[in-house]
């Protein structure tokens, strides 16, 4: 079965982040770019899906900005056949990308489509699950385990208070959550291959779709500023402090 | 206005997330609805009628909504939101699970994990892990938002809302129920503990967080984990504490072997008191503890449990 990976391009997991002084947005300028970090366990999955015999074909996709593509580039150094790139420049909401993906799932018909569960930076969790319903797929989300078996799969999710187990029918829609698998690093002979494979460039207007924006972002702001307090000297003037002044215990 | 809010269950039972999404309906203004579905959820149902300012409580107790599987769920919201202007769930794994389903279906976006209600509109929630606060205003007709428990205070449950049947039954031949592993614990739930104590990869290994029990038992808390302590092996995943993991705010946050990455403090730093335990003394936890003690977890943890 062919398996489609969506990847998205964020700001590098490691870097702290700045608003701009005009609380437009966060300030992105000269900053460090990444593959999502839950994306990465997304082409890994696929990858070792592959491996395994059940997958044929790993085709990945983006959309964002031209940069976009060094994230395609390295999905393809990892293991990825080809790559499509929806290129844009707006401010890409989840319903946009899912009505996107669900062309793109129209179009290549994969038997799983693997997502990250959510963006490091929007940390919306919501587009694998928007996808599910815009092409009427089963979904099974926040996923640490996927085993595929003949025309079924079952996934292990990550619930609030330990792990359920669900099967789905193939076609399915798959989101990762941390412990699916340990992604493993390009090799400088795969990213030079990589550079080499496929990949097709589209825009939104290719397949249909108005990625304008519905919800404005009135202002952004940093948090309110934790201040640090005071080291203690022993566990007994700790619990003395919890006691007495902070009167938590 | 007139919102509905989708119950989050445990174990059939009512959840305690649910009189915080509650408490932000409130905020919004307006009726408020809450669905309970599942199967076998009277109870749950009661006890949801309980919730201040619920008018009315809608149960959909049907075999296909057990375990609250994404695809029925979503099919049943998306019959039964005409006629609200909002729809809200916790951002519990179910919310997330769920609701995104409902927005595409509607054809409107969803805002994840609100903190605060400026209107009915617009609504703040965190970003780059708790990094930034954004204020985002919604020109969707329904208005479909997951709300983060730790923003707002429960309701209390001394309300008497009707309680009526939804007669609502949808197809699901796509997904089932295969089996759910929860965590047996007699500890509060991470998510709603007024103590929560954390360890990290200082903890050295799994077996080493036996240290942090006594601690527990003693304070009733629940026990966390850094998000280096669950890739370490050393604990499951459902204890883990951060940007991907559980946000919480309880009364007394105790950080053990924990460095304080951004992504942990963006779980944690709504916390009233942190207490920060680690020999490093340059961790940056310490510049978010109100109390930090460095030295030798392993010679500080049973002197405290000892001395509480």
């Amino acid at each position: 079965m062919k398996i489609l990976v969506a990847v998205k391009r964020v700001i590098d997991y490691n870097v702290k982040i700045r608003v701009k002084a005009d609380h437009s947005d966060v300030d992105l300028t000269n900053v460090k770019m990444a593959m999502n970090p839950f994306c990465e366990i997304a082409v890994e999955e696929a990858v070792r899906l592959k491996e395994k015999g059940v997958a044929t074909e790993v085709v990945a996709v983006t959309v964002g900005p031209k940069a976009a593509q060094e994230q395609l580039r390295t999905a393809l150094a990892l293991g990825a056949d080809r790559a499509i790139h929806i290129e844009t420049d707006e401010r890409v909401e989840s319903l946009a990308v899912a009505k996107l993906l669900a062309k793109v799932v129209e179009d290549e018909q994969p038997g799983m489509v693997i997502l990250g569960k959510q963006a490091i930076d929007t940390d919306n969790n919501q587009t694998g699950q928007m996808l599910a319903a815009l092409t009427g797929l089963p979904q099974g989300t926040f996923a640490s385990e996927v085993a595929a078996d003949g025309d079924k799969v079952n996934v292990t999710r990550e619930i609030d208070g330990g792990l359920q187990t669900i099967a789905l029918t193939l076609p399915a829609i798959v989101t990762t959550d941390l412990r699916l698998n340990e992604p493993r690093y390009a090799k400088l002979p795969d990213i030079m291959k990589a550079k080499k494979k496929p990949l097709d460039v589209k825009s939104p207007a290719d397949y249909g779709v108005e990625v304008a924006s519905r919800v404005s972002l009135v202002k952004v702001e940093s948090p309110a500023e934790r201040k640090g307090g005071v080291k203690v000297a022993s566990v007994d003037e700790l619990i003395d402090k919890l006691k007495n002044e902070a009167k938590v215990l | 206005m007139s919102i509905l809010v989708l119950a989050d269950l445990h174990e059939g039972q009512l959840a305690g997330a649910t009189a915080h999404v509650v408490a932000a309906t409130q905020a919004i203004g307006g009726d408020i609805d809450v669905l309970v579905a599942g199967e076998g959820v009277q109870a749950a149902a009661e006890a949801a009628a309980k919730l201040d300012g619920v008018s009315k409580v809608r149960v959909a107790d049907n075999p296909v909504y057990a375990h609250q599987l994404a695809e029925p769920m979503g099919a049943l919201l998306v019959e039964l939101a005409d006629g609200y202007t909002h729809v809200l769930a916790s951002a519990s794994t179910t919310g997330k699970n769920v609701l995104p389903r409902l927005a595409a279906l509607k054809d409107v976006s969803q805002l994840s994990d609100v903190i605060a209600v400026d209107s009915a509109d617009t609504f703040k929630r965190p970003i780059y892990a708790g990094n930034a606060i954004s204020t985002v205003k919604s020109d969707d007709a329904l208005k479909v938002i997951t709300v983060r428990t730790t923003g707002f205070d429960a309701v209390g449950t001394s309300g008497s809302a009707t309680v009526e049947a939804v007669d609502v039954v949808v197809e699901n031949s796509q997904s089932s129920f295969v089996k759910e592993e929860l965590a047996a614990s007699d500890r509060p739930e991470l998510g709603g503990a007024k103590v929560v104590i954390s360890g990290g990869r200082g903890m050295g290994n799994g077996e080493n967080f036996k240290l942090l029990d006594g601690i527990a038992d003693k304070l009733g808390a629940a026990i966390g984990a850094s998000r280096a302590a669950v890739d370490a092996g050393f604990v499951p995943n459902d204890m883990q504490v951060g940007q991907t993991g559980k946000i919480v705010a309880p009364d007394l946050y105790i950080a053990v072997g924990i460095s304080g990455a951004i992504q942990h403090l963006a779980g944690m730093k709504d916390s009233k008191v942190i207490v920060a335990i680690n020999k490093d003394d340059e961790a940056p936890i310490f510049q978010v503890a109100d109390y930090g003690l460095v030295g030798d977890l392993f010679e500080i943890l049973p002197e405290f449990e000892s001395k509480l």
